[in-house]
């Protein structure tokens, strides 16, 4: 089942996601783990938002979210993890 | 200190193009937001939804020669100060041409010149643009349209606070008047920010709704843009009660604060101390408020700060007092905004009406307020009233009014 997921998801996705997160936390991706949360990481709702920016930007999706209601978004930020598995959905989407 | 009063209002906005139609539309609780139309390249934006200034033909109201050199932000401010100056019943002739000055506000001043000519530079590949891209796009170019147009050649300013423009405009001009630099000021705002690279730009902090605005309900999930706006005359009451000028309401004090925090995100404290600086500027008590206009954008954050900013201010009497956001129905005018929102107070003054918070589905445990839910409220007593505006950037600007 790992081994599934290891072979269709593209471990580029995650190594750019954490890059991106990493970069807004002002750390370096090796400091930043799938089980962070955001906020813990110090990134504020303008630091969300700047994050989605350069994830629209890398990966040329778009994604669903709007600031006022993150938690109704239809794109979960809740951590690291979470962001990436969103990505890797946008992306699978946008190539099928 | 010189008491100042308002002799004159005018306004161009989504609701209406001049202030009885604005009155009517909020007395009916008009909502203005459609669906967005003729905009440049208007498929390419995510939000579709706004509230557009509809039929403003600027021909009809500025001549051929004139109209180049204006911005659709200025055409808003000409025509809205036109009504007001007409209302006051003002001439500016000899010295009274040097004792009368104007404030206007605006966060983006030319948006639509600008726009316009960095899709003709940059995309169409163009070299040349028209003269008057310069004395178009500028912010001081109401101002200074408004000073041409009547002579005023007293304190000519343009004052840029994002959201808060108009009302610290119109703080500067009372604070103008009280020190004696001039005896009438025009004051108010204007903004045309409702064009493809003004929405863009806002798309960009996702802040935007795209169904709608409800300010203070469980529902909101955002602002939506409008454009127009509004000109009062100030004028030192004295001076009004020498030509024997009927005063609209009084402008009894002003309030200003800084959050000194974030960029975007509101704080409690600066809008707080803005809203009581305004109430002691006035001499009014707490208890004396009888209307605010919020600044109610309908963003999640907004409004529950200043939900709880006007908990803080107005203490165990929050509840009963009337909050209403007029956004619902003539979206945010951005830097125009506070200056048409100040006619709903006006309007609460002089005829007792409270404008509505349209749109209003649900109660938010979080917005803790008597938000005047879709329908106006008639035969209401309201001796002073409360505009609050908090713009992004962390500054805060309050106006008292009181009826007179």
């Amino acid at each position: 089942m790992e081994e599934q997921d290891v072979m269709t998801k593209d471990p580029a996705i995650a190594a750019k996601v954490i890059e991106i997160i990493a970069e807004q936390a002002m750390r370096t991706p090796s400091e930043v783990t799938v089980e962070d949360r955001l906020e813990a990481l110090g990134i504020d709702s303008l630091g969300v938002v700047e994050c989605i920016f350069q994830i629209e930007e890398s990966f040329d999706v778009t994604v669903p979210f709007n600031a006022n209601n993150p938690e109704e978004s239809a794109f979960d930020i809740s951590t690291v993890g979470s962001v990436i598995a969103e990505v890797e959905k946008l992306v699978a989407e946008g190539r099928g | 200190m010189r008491k100042v009063v308002i002799t004159g209002a005018g306004t161009v906005n989504p609701l209406g193009h001049d202030v009885p139609s604005t009155l009517a539309a909020m007395r009916e609780g008009r909502c203005a937001i459609t669906a967005l139309e003729g905009l440049q390249d208007q498929d390419r934006l995510a939000v579709q939804i706004g509230a557009q200034v509809r039929g403003f033909d600027p021909a009809t109201h500025i001549d051929r020669q004139r109209l180049p050199i204006l911005d659709r932000f200025a055409q808003f401010a000409l025509v809205a100060a036109r009504e007001a100056v007409a209302q006051a019943g003002l001439s500016f002739e000899g010295t009274a041409s040097d004792r009368a000055g104007v404030v206007m506000g605006t966060a983006g001043g030319g948006n639509t010149t600008v726009d316009d000519n960095y899709r003709s530079v940059f995309a169409e590949g163009k070299n040349r643009v028209h003269p008057f891209v310069v004395p178009r796009l500028m912010h001081n170019a109401a101002a200074s349209h408004l000073s041409m147009e009547f002579g005023l050649r007293g304190p000519g300013l343009a004052v840029s606070t994002a959201c808060a423009s108009s009302n610290h405009a119109m703080g500067l001009a009372l604070h103008l008047i009280r020190g004696g630099a001039a005896d009438v000021i025009l004051a108010g705002g204007s903004e045309a920010m409702l064009s493809f690279g003004g929405l863009k730009a806002w798309e960009g902090l996702r802040v935007m709704s795209r169904d709608g605005c409800r300010p203070f309900a469980a529902s909101r999930n955002g602002l939506v843009m409008g454009e127009g706006g509004a000109v009062f005359v100030f004028e030192a009451l004295e001076h009004a009660r020498a030509r024997g000028a009927e005063p609209l309401a009084e402008v009894a004090g002003f309030g200003m604060s800084a959050d000194a925090g974030d960029i975007v995100a509101p704080t409690l404290d600066g809008p707080v101390r803005a809203m009581r600086l305004a109430l002691a500027d006035a001499g009014m008590a707490a208890g004396d408020v009888g209307y605010v206009n919020a600044h109610g954008t309908g963003t999640r954050a907004n409004d529950r700060t200043e939900a709880q900013a006007l908990h803080t201010v107005l203490g165990a009497g929050a509840g009963r007092v009337p909050v209403s956001s007029t956004k619902s129905m003539h979206g945010h005018l951005i830097g125009g905004t506070g200056a048409v929102e100040l006619l709903a107070c006006v309007m609460a003054l002089r005829e007792g009406v409270i404008a509505p918070t349209v749109n209003f589905d649900a109660a938010d445990p979080d917005c803790p307020v008597d938000a005047v839910p879709n329908t106006a409220r008639d035969g209401v007593e309201v001796r002073a009233a409360l505009s609050n505006a908090f713009a992004f950037g962390g500054l805060n600007a309050v106006l008292a009014l009181r009826r007179l």
